[in-house]
């Protein structure tokens, strides 16, 4: 158990510190989500009274298609380096390795999520309740990242891979966006808690089976 | 030897089930438009319903055979249970796209609109595009052991993922009542109605098994080319 757990953590710690060096994702991914979210204020033409009804939308959708290019990246420097062999051949069960690269996919996404609410914030003028939205935020990062992690390492392995990861990835999370975007407007909309929670279910639901499942298949994917 | 006695029961089998379909496809067209009697609120355009709802079926009994057959597969590395789950996985999008296509078809009288997102008609969507994207997968995959691996994958993640489509999806509209008619406030069937279902979906069941044999029939023989082909290639490099 605690083989399994350094093996877990040196793994993430591996790409936490290839990223603080490059900033690759970090920098990319938040970039992708500023533009996503100015394009949407001026493609739905949002005036004062409407922004209230959208905002949830746009937000998890910034958050949708962002997460989709920190994912690509999560296994393509593997990839391009040829590190992916290195990882199959180490001392550690497969599922340590996909517990390691969903960490790290995690707080990559938790982290630019976190610096972009405050610009989303500005932007669309809506009140932050953060105590009860971090949670949804998590819980649907969560569910992205589990069953992402799986379908970014199919992705890369693949020709065309970057349409394959939205092709496969987004049909599968809809009902992680449906409860994500669902518990943030009655957030918003500063609504009781006992009508966010039912949200919340779906998504506890959603991650615990999708990182149940996840693990145990995605030993196959590695396998050479 | 055995194979090819196998080979040859299964194009048998293959032929009985589409002389079925033919007859009983032939057979429930008569029964649609000759026997059964108009509906009582959509009159004549309910018809249709005769072949919307047994293809729907036959796509999710196709999506279940995807899960087992990849189960399978991983589970014994056997590559029939590949070339089945590639086999149904064609099949239950051709199946989903004749019920979503005949739905719309039959929506836009009844509900004045080609589409709404009421439960049912999104989750159907969101299963064709999983299944879509399974398709693509082993159309872009590269190696072949490693594509099946990877839609094994997906075809078990996909599946699982549908019971969760379906609740959230559902919670997701029932909460904000649809403005549009539903058909269905006593929707029932009679008699007449229920034998002529259940005559054209077995039917669409027949024809089903038709083309999950042919596929696989298919899929068999392009494997033995390519393991001749290997081996006379080798026979003259080597």
């Amino acid at each position: 158990m605690k083989d399994y757990l350094a093996g877990v953590t040196t793994i993430l710690w591996k790409d936490v510190l290839t990223e603080l060096r490059t900033k690759d994702i970090l920098l990319s991914v938040f970039i992708f989500a500023l533009l996503s979210l100015v394009i949407f204020s001026f493609a739905l033409r949002a005036d004062r009274a409407t922004v209230a009804g959208i905002a949830p939308g746009v937000l998890w959708a910034a958050f949708s298609f962002s997460g989709i290019l920190a994912l690509n990246r999560a296994f393509a420097t593997e990839r391009e380096k040829g590190s992916l062999e290195g990882l199959v051949i180490t001392p550690v069960s497969r599922d340590a390795i996909y517990f390691g690269k969903m960490l790290g996919v995690l707080i990559f996404m938790l982290a630019a999520e976190i610096v972009l609410l405050p610009v989303f914030v500005v932007l669309f003028n809506v009140p932050l309740d953060l105590p009860r939205l971090l949670p949804i935020i998590f819980l649907a990062t969560l569910g992205f990242a589990s069953v992402g992690t799986v379908f970014s390492a199919i992705a890369v392995n693949t020709r065309s891979r970057e349409i394959m990861l939205p092709v496969l990835f987004l049909p599968v999370v809809v009902p992680v966006v449906i409860s994500a975007v669902e518990a943030s407007a009655r957030v918003m909309a500063g609504e009781p808690w006992s009508n966010v929670s039912v949200w919340l279910q779906v998504l506890v639901a959603f991650d615990v089976i999708f990182v149940v499942v996840s693990s145990l298949v995605f030993e196959y994917v590695l396998e050479e | 030897m055995t194979q090819d006695t196998l080979l040859g029961r299964t194009t048998l089998l293959s032929r009985l089930f589409l002389a079925l379909a033919f007859i009983g496809i032939l057979v429930s067209l008569a029964l649609v438009f000759l026997w059964v009697p108009n509906e009582r609120q959509q009159g004549v355009v309910y018809r249709i319903f005769f072949f919307h709802v047994p293809a729907g079926l036959l796509s999710f009994v196709a999506f279940a055979i995807v899960f087992v057959a990849s189960i399978g597969y991983l589970w014994k590395g056997n590559r029939m249970w590949d070339m089945v789950a590639h086999s149904a996985a064609e099949l239950g999008v051709v199946f989903a796209t004749l019920s979503l296509t005949t739905g719309s078809i039959w929506a836009r009288p009844i509900w004045g609109v080609w589409w709404t997102w009421d439960p049912r008609l999104t989750t159907m969507l969101i299963l064709w595009l999983i299944y879509v994207g399974y398709l693509m997968l082993r159309a872009y995959g590269t190696e072949d052991t490693r594509v099946s691996r990877f839609a094994s994958v997906v075809g078990i993640i996909g599946f699982v993922d549908v019971p969760i489509v379906f609740f959230s999806v559902r919670w997701w509209r029932t909460q904000h009542p649809q403005p549009l008619l539903k058909p269905g406030d006593e929707f029932g069937l009679t008699p007449e109605m229920t034998m002529t279902f259940l005559i054209a979906f077995a039917a669409l069941s027949f024809l089903f098994g038709h083309l999950l044999l042919e596929r696989l029939a298919m899929r068999r023989m392009s494997a033995d080319v390519q393991e001749m082909r290997q081996a006379l290639s080798a026979e003259k490099g080597v």
